[in-house]
């Protein structure tokens, strides 16, 4: 029982992170029907930007203010510099480019600062709590990296409800040419989503990199289990992005825990195995509506 | 056309095969290696720019069937001594019966629902190998021992001869697939990835197309695995990670998506490349980390310029090169007769092309 708790809370806590990366292409995929591959990629080049800023200055809220801030550069460059011109055109060709941007920011970093993992600060204790004398399987930084997911998925739900700004972008993504009719800047707000997308991609990456260490490669399988939860939850819907992460989390944290010696190298396995379940009955992901081809 | 096209294309691969043959007793056994390496590239690539260009369905997880060739190779080899072609032979058997497998689950799923289970297949399988160390030999993999045969003397270098037998199914491949390709199968695959409702309302059995195209990818992607497996002598899952995948995508893109002779010239840039721009880059005295990261920077650069500005990839340039004399000497005909594909614009996804008949077109520029 016990174990269960602990298996259940820390899942949570990774389940909020792959929510974070979710989130991020779901709003990417609500603005230009994309899935943006590079994310992850985007995620680790930003924590390597909080890591010299806090090497040089020493604060950990700076480099983590910085990293958000260069989230949100490094999202709106990408999505003017490469994928503007990709707009019209087919959609495979500007999945490709994300694959390229992945390719690109990967090799940078190499580049930069070579293979070596580096292991980077958490902002709060990383001791696991206790309630009484059981160990409840999660620290302090867990509490708060939950805290902060959390914070920023209801800062954005209440943003899309009730700011004008939220309505244009739900305008958008609901149809592109009534919206572009009624006066809205689409292309701008597609821009919007990519550096809202590029804020959370870098809150995740600063939140997981304590926990996986800091290198060229340290996003891949953060981001092949965020985009799981997004596929999972339905990539149209941010409230399923968010359950999907959970879901995975705590499904995957089970499977770590319950399977035995195996259980760590089955994750992958598990996952897959719940996407195909999930794929099976709802093509779409869960949150997904009805469907509709276009003919 | 087809009639005259076949001999055509067994002309094109006797051609290369005598050419192989000439350059792997004239080269050492380095570029022996690397054009074993090439082959093993091309026998895979040209499966996904099937998958990928013709049946339009996109996938990021071929690594994973190289991989189920690979291990099945080892084992039969290690276990059971068999001779490699009857090896060959299990291991495409294998991996066909697991495309049809992740085909069958993929006809459900468009864009990027297949994508992400596609690319998750590419990640989960490999660990595969470190969860059952007792079998797949963990992270260390397995060994495989494989020799040049007796006739061809005790002095044969063994990388010559690896670089026959990967060039030999390489061809053997290429000519299959492009024959695949000009077929009703092949025609089929092209109605479907056009407009599926259009294709559906034709007769043509979507499920059915769709699903044999990932037969077909997955069986060149295996055989490329078991090749793999015998020219490294090792297979782990070091080898098959999800990098490998982003590679043969990187190939098929770069070359031209869709056509077979773009297949071999991905394949030679994403081989030749990466020597060649390390050893520039440690000539000039940077440091190995720096240098092993350029060519991935680079093929980053490579990818996204391809796709902004030559979509049609190294084989579409090739082609609008050969328009430059062709059309002047042969006035009004088409080039359909070339031993690829006629059709080599990208994939048109789901976006809702116009409704044309879903037959090949003709004169389309």
């Amino acid at each position: 029982m016990v174990e269960f708790l602990q298996f259940t809370l820390s899942g949570i806590s990774f389940g909020m992170i792959y929510a974070a990366i979710a989130l991020s292409l779901v709003l990417i995929w609500r603005g230009t029907r994309l899935l943006n591959f590079a994310q992850g990629g985007m995620a680790m080049f930003t924590t390597y930007v909080a890591y010299e800023v806090i090497r040089h200055t020493g604060s950990y809220w700076a480099g983590f203010a910085v990293a958000l801030a260069a989230g949100v550069v490094l999202g709106a460059v990408a999505e003017l510099a490469v994928i503007r011109p990709t707009l019209g055109k087919p959609e495979f060709n500007a999945v490709i480019i994300t694959i390229g941007l992945l390719i690109f920011i990967e090799g940078l970093a190499g580049i930069l600062y070579g293979g070596q993992y580096r292991s980077f600060p958490a902002a709060f204790s990383v001791i696991g709590l206790r309630a009484g004398s059981t160990p409840l399987g999660v620290s302090r930084f867990d509490v708060f990296v939950a805290v902060a997911v959390l914070a920023a998925a209801l800062l954005l739900g209440i943003g899309f409800r009730y700011t004008s700004a939220g309505l244009r972008m739900r305008a958008a993504a609901f149809n592109t040419t009534i919206a572009r009719l009624s006066g809205i800047r689409v292309a701008r707000v597609i821009t919007v989503g990519w550096a809202l997308a590029g804020l959370l991609g870098a809150l995740a990456g600063v939140l997981v990199s304590p926990s996986t260490f800091l290198y060229p490669n340290s996003m891949d399988s953060i981001f092949v289990f965020g985009f799981t939860a997004a596929v999972i939850g339905g990539l149209d819907s941010p409230a399923g992005a968010v359950v999907g992460g959970l879901l995975l989390g705590v499904a995957l944290s089970y499977a770590g825990g319950y399977l035995g010696s195996q259980g760590s190298d089955l994750t992958a396995l598990v996952a897959l195995g719940i996407l195909v379940v999930v794929l099976m009955f709802r093509p779409d992901g869960i949150f997904s509506g009805a469907r509709v081809r276009r003919v | 056309m087809t009639v005259q096209s076949t001999p055509r294309i067994l002309g094109a691969a006797l051609a290369t095969a005598v050419l192989v043959v000439i350059a792997s007793i004239k080269l050492n056994a380095f570029r022996d290696y690397q054009i074993a390496e090439i082959a093993i590239e091309v026998t895979a690539v040209a499966g996904l720019t099937v998958l990928t260009g013709l049946s339009g369905q996109i996938s990021l997880g071929n690594g994973a069937f190289m991989a189920i060739g690979g291990y099945t190779t080892a084992l039969l080899m290690l276990h059971l001594g068999w001779p490699f072609v009857a090896v060959l032979v299990i291991a495409a058997a294998v991996t066909a019966v697991a495309g049809a497998v992740v085909g069958v689950a993929a006809a459900r799923l468009h864009g990027p629902y297949l994508a992400g289970a596609t690319l998750l297949l590419g990640v989960a399988l490999p660990s595969l190998a470190d969860a059952y160390p007792g079998t797949f030999g963990g992270d260390q993999g397995l060994n495989v021992v494989f020799t040049a045969p007796g006739f061809l003397g005790v002095n044969f270098p063994l990388t010559r001869w690896q670089a026959w037998v990967s060039s030999a199914v390489a061809l053997v491949t290429l000519v299959l697939l492009a024959n695949l390709a000009r077929s009703r199968i092949g025609r089929n695959w092209r109605a479907v990835r056009d407009d599926e409702v259009a294709a559906a309302l034709a007769g043509v059995n979507v499920a059915r197309s769709r699903i044999l195209a990932f037969v077909v990818s997955a069986t060149c992607a295996g055989m490329a695995g078991a090749l793999l497996a015998i020219v490294t002598g090792l297979v782990a899952p070091g080898a098959f990670t999800i990098t490998l995948s982003i590679a043969l995508l990187t190939a098929a893109v770069i070359g031209g998506l869709g056509t077979l002779p773009g297949a071999v010239w991905g394949s030679l840039v994403i081989v030749l490349v990466p020597t060649y721009a390390t050893d520039v880059a440690t000539s000039h005295g940077l440091s190995t980390a720096v240098a092993s990261n350029i060519p991935l920077a680079a093929y980053g650069v490579v990818l996204i310029l391809v796709m902004l500005l030559f979509p049609q990839g190294v084989q579409g340039g090739v082609r609008w090169l050969l328009g430059l004399f062709l059309i002047s000497a042969v006035p009004n005909r088409r080039t359909a007769d070339a031993p690829d594909v006629p059709d080599a614009r990208p994939p048109a996804g789901e976006t809702p092309a116009p409704l044309a008949p879903p037959h090949e077109k003709e004169g389309t520029q």
